[in-house]
């Protein structure tokens, strides 16, 4: 009993951590289109953020998350204020644009931070296990669960309940229909651009205590991430949650009864099978045509 | 076109025939005369300072320089100095050999100090056997190599394992669960700490790999928790070893009762996880930070002073360090006019040097190193505590795990 609850909190941690890593991904792709490859760099960034202001300002990461959140919002508004707003509606151009800001990321970081592995310490309050049902289960990783359904929540809410997702569901829908209407898309897209950062950084923040931190970490979240994004279906935030839990469950349970490099090849086997069938993803967004 | 076409063709005919047989017929004649002029001695210093394994050869290439200095500083080598050609080969094995090529076919460098994994050892290896040439490697790794053109001065299975395995299994007993990266390091150590355990009558309740990178610990962690092993021996590399122990510190496992046995958790990556989650498990190895000796008191003191007080030094970082005063030793023992790679590999068998972790010897027959190791736990300060250590250096047998094979000067022989 307790192994079974304790396996599906491990497949429930993987996909938090996972949908954290996505989120911002799957709202940038999903509003403006644009492949964001140096989405692990803002990850990564993240994570350096709430290193640096750990030693430098003996900032607690959950004291940090907030900070941590603007600073990346910022990083994205300049990013896309500088670089991407020239390349909408010209997608190849933004995958090789992006890509470069992640190389230009990693190694300025690299420069001003050195190269070695980095750490950041997990909260006190949150470093002892939680007994659930009979299985223990860390309680950082818990935490980590409940901030990434906070942060999905909140994200449904601005998408669907506020007036500024309403003009963010009218762009994605059709841009030039909705500017003609007075809706300032370049000011929408680029709010979206700032707000996808945030939460990467978000992410990276709160994976750092669990993992290390280096400049090359980002690498490996930005191919889960659009793992994601793929199954999910783009344009649907459903989508990404429900596919973030589908993978996190399932790598969890095949790791556990085969081993982690099986679970790797069959997962990505099981995507690349079912985009061939469904290459829209599992979940679309409705909307008029 | 046609003529184009032909002479592209011929052009690349001859141009992949010249590749093929790795440029030697130019210049292998002279690679022997290599050598020391001008009262210079050049050599290579081959280690990533970019890319994925930079976090690690960086320090190796600090402490290859620090020894290089030390030696110029104190006279150089019968009056010679040692010239420095540091290359970067970027974490890349291809560029590993053509970085060590250039080394020492157009630099004439007399000797290579290089390369941490052993995909670059393997990359560079060829280079060295076909110009007849000199690769001084300090990391500890699998074993099973035997060639004329490589000083090993890391530990190899047996020297790391002889003792720490048996002393785990007296102490938590005989349950063992391995866990390792997904390559060669990990399988042959495993192989090796198998038969070992086998001998023991202790019990290896599982063996699984993760892949390279691999940072998600949590099904392995379960996995832990419904077997409760008595020891879990862990040959996880790189950054995945940071993952692993943050992820069994935050699920509450307690060393105590199952630690970590592990031959690659030096220093270095305890600075990358920090001291709490560290603690309490164990590394064998021939040298840790807080060896007490003058040797290595003098070590630690000039790296810090040198490179930054929050610096540390690690079993790799010392081999790196003391095979340059190995390489210092034996061509003290040359004339000027003779020194080349196959004076300096005769020169070295049987050296021995005072080295930060104790007296160090090269063994004549294999090139490997007589090395003392010692067991260590790691402290919450990330330092380790060192609970013993051999009475004698071991000697390196890099085909322990494999019966009736033996690495000689003559080449590999089955007796």
């Amino acid at each position: 009993m307790d192994l079974i609850v304790s396996q599906l909190l491990t497949g429930l941690s993987i996909s938090s951590i996972l949908m954290l890593v996505a989120l911002g991904l799957a709202i940038i792709y999903g509003v403006t289109g644009v492949i964001n490859l140096a989405h692990g760099e803002f990850v990564m960034l993240g994570a350096y953020c709430a290193w640096l202001l750990q030693t430098q300002l003996g900032l607690g990461l959950i004291v940090s998350l907030i900070p941590i959140f603007i600073i990346l919002c910022l990083f994205g508004w300049i990013i896309e204020a500088v670089v991407i707003r020239h390349l909408y509606d010209r997608p190849l151009d933004t995958i090789l644009a992006t890509w470069g800001i992640g190389v230009m990321a990693q190694q300025v970081v690299r420069l001003l931070a050195g190269g070695e592995l980095r750490y950041v310490e997990m909260p006190v309050s949150l470093s002892s296990s939680v007994n659930i049902l009979g299985a223990t289960e860390s309680a950082y990783r818990l935490f980590v669960l409940f901030i990434a359904l906070g942060l999905f929540v909140a994200t449904w809410y601005i998408y669907r309940k506020t007036t500024f997702g309403l003009k963010l569901r009218a762009i994605t829908q059709n841009r030039a229909i909705a500017s003609s209407f007075g809706v300032n898309s370049s000011r929408v897209y680029r709010m979206t651009f700032a707000y996808g950062a945030g939460v990467a950084g978000l992410a990276g923040a709160l994976v750092s205590p669990l993992k290390s931190v280096s400049p090359e970490m980002g690498t490996t979240y930005v191919v889960d991430a659009f793992m994601v994004v793929v199954l999910g279906g783009v344009q649907s935030l459903f989508g990404t949650m429900a596919s973030s839990a589908i993978l996190g469950e399932l790598s969890g349970l095949l790791a556990f009864f085969s081993n982690d490099t099986v679970a790797k090849a069959v997962v990505l086997i099981a995507i690349v099978i079912l985009i061939r069938f469904r290459p829209q993803g599992l979940f679309v967004a409705r909307m008029r045509s | 076109m046609k003529s184009n076409r032909r002479q592209f063709l011929t052009g690349g005919v001859a141009l992949s025939a010249f590749a093929a047989t790795g440029f030697p017929h130019i210049w292998s004649k002279n690679s022997g005369l290599a050598r020391a002029a001008d009262g210079e001695i050049k050599v290579g210093v081959l280690f990533s300072l970019t890319g994925t394994t930079a976090i690690i050869e960086e320090s190796l290439n600090k402490a290859t320089i620090m020894a290089i200095d030390e030696i110029n500083a104190a006279g150089g080598i019968n009056g010679l100095k040692i010239v420095p050609v540091i290359e970067d080969p970027a974490s890349d094995p291809a560029t590993f050999a053509e970085k060590a090529r250039k080394l020492v076919l157009s630099d004439k460098c007399v000797s290579v100090f290089g390369s941490y994994t052993s995909a670059s050892r393997k990359a560079v290896l060829p280079v060295f056997e076909k110009q007849k040439h000199l690769f001084w490697y300090p990391t500890l790794y699998e074993g099973r190599e035997c060639s004329k053109n490589v000083i090993y001065t890391g530990a190899v299975p047996n020297q790391q394992q002889d003792e720490f395995i048996p002393w785990l299994v007296e102490k938590f007993g005989k349950r063992w669960y391995l866990i390792g990266s997904n390559y060669i390091y990990p399988k042959e150590e495993n192989n090796y700490c198998k038969k070992l355990l086998a001998e023991l009558g202790a019990e290896v309740v599982a063996e699984e790999y993760v892949p390279l990178g691999h940072s998600e610990f949590s099904s392995i962690i379960n996995k832990l928790k419904a077997e409760k092993p008595d020891v879990i021996f862990s040959t996880v590399v790189g950054d995945s070893v940071v993952a692993l122990h943050r992820q069994y510190h935050a699920a509450g496992l307690d060393p105590e009762t199952m630690p970590m046995a592990s031959l690659t958790t030096s220093e270095n990556e305890v600075a990358a996880m920090g001291g709490a989650a560290a603690a309490g498990h164990f590394t064998s190895a021939p040298y840790f930070m807080v060896w007490d000796s003058p040797e290595n008191q003098k070590f630690v003191e000039a790296y810090k002073s040198r490179w930054g007080g929050d610096k540390v030094t690690h079993f790799v970082s010392e081999s790196a360090y003391f095979q340059v005063h190995l390489f210092k030793q034996a061509v003290a023992k040359l004339a000027a006019s003779d020194i080349n790679p196959e004076t300096i590999r005769e020169a070295v068998k049987g050296e021995q040097v005072q080295a930060p972790q104790g007296l160090v010897k090269v063994e004549p027959e294999n090139l490997h190193c007589w090395l003392t190791p010692k067991i260590g736990q790691c402290q919450a300060d990330g330092q380790f505590k060192i609970l013993r250590q051999s009475a004698a250096s071991l000697e390196p047998d890099p085909y322990k795990a494999y019966p009736h094979q033996k690495c000689t000067a003559e080449g590999l022989k089955t007796i």
